[in-house]
């Protein structure tokens, strides 16, 4: 049966449900792959699951099924194999924790030098592989703009062995390697990596942030960088319920809260410069997203830290300041 | 063709008539002229169609060669010494998933201190890593090692390291015999993988493994060199029969048939230990070798039966398996256990440490008269080894060892023996 395209009035946002688009999401679609089969052991609510479910099916829908994936060493890889119970059903390799993106040049190369130019390469990670281990291997293959869209799913701190702090890890956040004690509680100020900017310093085509909280933006992303050539860069902020001490039900929400708190500039960019920012719509102080998080918990518990909570405002205000995250005229 | 050529440009042209899809570079002395040499052929067109990656490290290089190979891309690299470490973990990777990458090894010393000079330190290093480690004599035999290591690497679908001794080889100008395009492709049929990334029939690789697994895994790459203990003998005599000369092969023999005194070797050396062997023979010595090209697999019958006759042997080997001795040694041991044979180990040319002949002489005269200690330092200073163990006696902050020793010795002549 063929889609039967439908308008109605729109508001500019999706609340009106998918079925009542034009256009339906890769998710939505009949035709979509299920790259990720069920069955996998994430944890409930896992950020990164939903993440890795809707860009590699939109990346099979950007490449007409003709999709390669190299799998970092994390939470991703562990939770979808031990094989015979692979979820993949797509070519996915994993080779270590730190050559991802090494081991997808490779994957590239292979195919330009057999001429099959329709077979498209993603290389995936968490942030302890994206912003720390591997990060010398995803300089060069950005440096040399190898054909490979690489997606960091960014859930700030190494969950797979047990939440280590990472260098994506926010300030004041409770890790296994920075707990709430001594004088400054949680992960220091003044530390870590922006990874979106450090991809778009290469010049690359295309770099783009997304959360999980926004899928139609995501798959839009995603299918957007499969249109090109070169090497590519989506930071996909997925909550982490174990991690971040939130409800398996509110991964979702969290997400919208780090976008409109701020805390995590959505936005797309070409060879260095924004294209696009996503505005936030309804902003909220970053007591809103930090709250609902455990590992926040000591900021606001029987010893409070406003004057920390208000370092750490003064970052998502800086965020908001220089991608220009408010409309003209709002709050 | 006969030409008189650099090792190092001899390789890579062997290397581009082998026909690699795939090849990744990262510069390393002393590896550079042969990644130098093939990124002139694969950018003139020389080579096609074939991918030259220039990489930001070793680590990359190993990584870019496992996905090129995953997806069924013939894969080269080469490195040495510090390289070849800080690829490690991808090199034990690239075995544990069984792909046929063929790398050569410039083999050099590993610091501190840092040297660049040749020993067998870093391809040793790797001795359990999985890969087949076979070990070039001369320029014609590292050549002719390639061509045979991609078949066998991609026959068992396990990578190969051809180990050249760094400077002695690579940088040596002698004459080498480059085999025809049509000599390969008739010895060196296209790749044809186990396991291959493709979206027409996709498969997992490098899943998790637990225990019910894993140790299965682990035995059928120890079979894997089993079954290469077969065949690199059958794969050298087919290698003869297309381009007719004697290349490869698990071991070596020079005069061993009448010899009371067997000596052990790898790579380069062999050369000078068989012009002393020769002089002293002339003495009525008698005295052989026995080269090991082979070094994984180790060929324990194979070294057994070449011993048996023999009264005592003397490994000479250009490593050190430090608080204990020897690393071939080791090997040659276990080959002869229960012969009741002799052996001594001589650890040789640590850091390009000349091995002269004067030296040589002299080391095996001792190991025939049965003077020698079970392990030797080949021309040690003992001096300035002594030296420094009194300063370090004498006072705690003696200071750095290595600066130490080059302090006491001056400025020296870069001439040796």
């Amino acid at each position: 049966m063929g889609f039967q395209p439908v308008k109605f009035y729109q508001t500019g946002t999706y609340t009106v449900g998918n079925r009542l688009l034009a256009e339906r999401s890769v998710q939505a679609g009949e035709l979509r792959s299920n790259s990720i089969n069920s069955g996998h052991r994430a944890c409930q609510g896992c950020g990164e699951a939903l993440g890795a479910r809707y860009a590699i099916d939109a990346a099979m829908a950007g490449s007409n099924n003709q999709l390669i994936a190299v799998n970092a060493t994390g939470c991703l890889e562990v939770f979808s194999t031990p094989y015979p119970e692979s979820s993949w059903q797509v070519p996915w390799i994993h080779s270590l924790f730190g050559n991802a993106p090494a081991v997808a040049t490779g994957v590239a190369a292979a195919m330009k030098v057999k001429g099959r130019k329709e077979v498209r390469v993603v290389a995936q990670g968490g942030d302890g592989s994206t912003t720390d281990i591997g990060f010398g291997c995803l300089s060069g293959m950005f440096e040399r703009n190898d054909d490979v869209l690489y997606i960091c799913y960014d859930n700030e701190a190494y969950m797979n062995t047990g939440v280590q702090r990472s260098s994506a890890t926010p300030p004041a956040a409770r890790t296994a390697t920075t707990m709430p004690v001594g004088a400054e509680p949680g992960n220091p100020f003044g530390q870590g990596k922006n990874l979106p900017e450090i991809a778009m310093a290469h010049g690359i085509p295309y770099v783009a942030t997304a959360t999980v909280a926004d899928l139609r933006d995501l798959e839009y992303k995603v299918r957007r960088a499969m249109t090109i050539r070169g090497a590519r860069y989506i930071h996909l902020s997925v909550p982490c319920p174990l991690g971040w001490g939130t409800a398996s039900s509110d991964t979702i929400r969290i997400a919208r809260l780090a976008k409109e708190s701020g805390m995590f500039p959505v936005f797309e960019a070409e060879y260095g410069e924004v294209t696009g920012v996503s505005k936030i719509r309804h902003q909220v102080p970053v007591e809103d997203y930090l709250k609902p998080q455990k590992r926040f918990a000591h900021l606001f518990g029987k010893t409070p830290h406003p004057e920390t909570v208000a370092r750490i405002q003064a970052i998502a205000d800086r965020n908001i300041r220089k991608y220009g995250l408010l409309e003209e005229g709002s709050n | 063709m006969l030409k008189q050529t650099e090792g190092s440009k001899a390789v890579a042209e062997a290397i581009a008539l082998c026909r690699p899809e795939v090849i990744c570079a990262y510069p390393i002395s002393p590896q550079t002229h042969i990644v130098e040499a093939l990124g002139e052929i694969v950018k003139s067109g020389e080579l096609t169609p074939c991918e030259f990656i220039n990489v930001e490290s070793e680590f990359a290089a190993m990584s870019v060669a496992i996905g090129a190979s995953a997806a069924g891309a013939r894969a080269y690299t080469a490195t040495a010494s510090q390289g070849l470490l800080f690829m490690a973990e991808a090199v034990y990777n690239a075995s544990g998933l069984g792909l046929p990458i063929v790398m050569t090894v410039a083999n050099r010393a590993i610091g501190a201190p840092i040297n660049i000079w040749n020993d067998h330190s870093d391809s040793l290093s790797q001795r359990d890593s999985g890969w087949m480690q076979l070990f070039a004599e001369t320029n014609q035999e590292a050549v002719d090692l390639h061509i045979q290591a991609f078949r066998l690497a991609e026959e068992l679908s396990m990578p190969i390291m051809v180990c050249m001794d760094g400077f002695i080889l690579t940088h040596a100008f002698e004459r080498v015999d480059i085999p025809s395009q049509a000599q390969v492709d008739a010895y060196l049929p296209p790749f044809e993988p186990r396991q291959v990334l493709d979206p027409a029939e996709p498969v997992s690789i490098g899943a998790m493994v637990g225990p019910e697994a894993f140790m299965e895994v682990r035995y059928l790459a120890h079979a894997k060199q089993m079954q290469a203990i077969e065949r690199i003998p059958q794969l050298a005599s087919e290698f003869r029969e297309i381009f007719g000369r004697d290349s490869g092969g698990l071991i070596r023999t020079y005069c061993t048939e009448d010899a009371d005194t067997i000596i052990i070797a790898m790579g380069s050396v062999l050369g000078t230990i068989k012009d002393t062997v020769d002089e002293m023979r002339a003495q009525g010595h008698k005295i052989g070798v026995l080269g090991i090209i082979s070094y994984r697999p180790f060929p324990l019958e194979q070294v057994k039966a070449a011993l048996l006759n023999c009264r005592r042997f003397v490994v000479l080997e250009k490593s050190l398996a430090v608080g204990m001795g020897g690393i071939v040694a080791t090997d040659v041991r276990m080959a002869v256990t229960g012969t009741g044979l002799k052996g001594f180990t001589a650890i040789a040319g640590l850091g390009g440490r000349p091995i002269t002949k004067a030296s040589l002489h002299k080391l095996f005269r001792e190991a025939k008269a049965e003077t020698l200690p079970p392990v030797t330092f080949l021309d040690l200073d003992w001096d300035a080894v002594n030296k420094q163990l009194a300063r370090e006696k004498q006072t705690r902050r003696s200071g750095p060892v290595a600066e130490n020793i080059l302090h006491d010795k001056g400025i020296v002549s870069a001439k040796f023996g």
